[in-house]
């Protein structure tokens, strides 16, 4: 499962990346999980707020930090 | 309103009636102890082995007092803004503000910036999503200069230290910046002066990336209040204690002539002072919660009102790091238009009111 969290490098989108490595780790599922920190990109998926979470492609969350259950629900 | 769907998060979820009821606990728990906030801490002080009228009695009742009923205030106040606040979300603003004209679209700006949840972390994504969708430069601007100025730990922080018509004053004078200063900017058009990069977005109108509607129930809304609660505390308690302390140590100890003398007092002060007063608060890197209570010992002592509005506003919409950020999407000129033309309108609020008053 393609991963990936946008965000300029803030405390928030790195709480992020700790919680989706975590509970893909609990729950053993294989995904490959990638940080874009450059504005560009970020505005390219047309999120207004981060850090937010794409997955295969698509934008599932954006504007916090997902809580456990969010990120077990988008990982699905 | 079910319960059924924060079921399906947690496993034992609390009825409707509990988060009610205790919200109503809260408020009149919250009443009544604010109340006695002021005898609690002159008995605290009443404690200690120092004189109450010594610059050092003075100094910690003014610490003990402030320290508890800010953040009484904060946790009610931020808790109250954070449930409006998922009433508003940044792409429906965005959806408000496409194509609406200059002058209307300004005022409206203004406004959103205050109700619409906002990080200063945010503002890069945030000001491309605004312009690629068409919404005017300056119409973005007044958006982006209100939304941090104009904020609710500003306006309760002016409130409980300084008094309601200053706390009236500066959201009255903060939007009205954010609404001039946009509309100067728009009618520069400027549109020129963005990164190229930004400007490709512009024309290439990316799609909006949503998220599926997500209609939440009143109890989520409490959740988002005190998320709010929880976040905004995280980031400045310590800011808060800490400009309580400087504003108390200016309270007990500098003597009120100095003051007079570096800031000029009332009408036909140091004329200068304002202006200085602006260029001093751009490299300081604070937020409202570490500057508001050094304003308040400063209006205690006498400093001008104008000159201290101005200040107070320097250092939360002209703050270094924020320009840093608006660098990555606005070329070097751009931002110094930017920063002249609110500085300008800042400068116009200080004149105003040392003359004034």
């Amino acid at each position: 499962m393609d991963i990936k969290v946008l965000g300029s490098g803030c405390a928030k989108c790195k709480a992020t990346t700790d919680i989706i490595t975590r509970v893909a780790a609990e729950t053993g599922r294989d995904i490959t999980l990638e940080k874009i920190e450059d504005m560009r990109q970020i505005a390219s998926f047309g999120v207004m707020t981060t850090p937010a979470v794409i997955v295969e492609g698509k934008v599932v969350h954006k504007g916090s930090v997902p809580s456990h259950d969010e990120v077990l629900a988008f990982l699905g | 309103m079910s319960a059924d769907i924060t079921s399906s998060h947690h496993p034992a979820p609390r009825p409707d009636w509990v988060w009610h009821l205790g919200l109503v606990a809260f408020v009149a728990g919250w009443f009544a102890i604010y109340r006695q906030l002021p005898h609690w801490s002159e008995w605290l002080v009443a404690q200690l082995p120092v004189e109450r009228a010594s610059h050092t009695g003075e100094a910690l009742a003014f610490f003990f007092y402030d320290t508890p009923k800010v953040m009484m205030l904060l946790t009610l106040i931020v808790f109250a803004m954070g449930v409006v606040r998922s009433f508003f979300s940044p792409e429906r603003t965005r959806a408000l503000l496409a194509g609406r004209r200059e002058g209307v679209g300004n005022v409206m700006a203004a406004g959103l910036g205050v109700l619409t949840p906002f990080c200063s972390c945010s503002a890069v994504p945030l000001f491309i999503g605004l312009v690629s969708a068409g919404v005017p430069l300056g119409v973005t601007f007044s958006f982006l200069i209100s939304a941090p100025m104009v904020n609710e730990v500003a306006l309760v922080l002016l409130f409980g230290l300084v008094g309601w018509k200053v706390a009236a004053i500066y959201f009255a004078f903060g939007l009205g910046v954010a609404v001039v200063a946009g509309w100067v900017i728009g009618k520069l058009h400027l549109e020129g002066w963005l990164q190229d990069w930004v400007r490709d977005i512009h024309s290439g109108a990316t799609t909006p990336g949503a998220v599926a509607a997500d209609h939440l129930t009143l109890v989520g809304r409490y959740r988002q209040g005190m998320e709010a609660v929880h976040e905004i505390f995280g980031r400045v308690w310590l800011w808060i204690i800490a400009g309580i302390a400087m504003g108390a140590a200016i309270h007990g100890y500098v003597p009120q002539e100095l003051m007079l003398r570096i800031m000029g007092s009332g009408t036909g002060g140091n004329w200068w002072s304002v202006p200085a007063a602006v260029l001093l608060g751009i490299p300081m890197y604070t937020n409202a919660a570490g500057v508001i209570p050094i304003v308040e010992a400063l209006l205690g002592k006498g400093a001008p009102l104008g000159t201290v509005l101005a200040f107070m506003m320097s250092v939360i919409a002209l703050s270094a790091p924020e320009m840093i950020i608006l660098r990555e999407v606005l070329t070097l000129r751009l931002v110094g238009v930017f920063i002249a033309v609110v500085g300008s309108g800042i400068l116009a609020v200080g004149f105003l009111f040392n003359f004034l008053i």
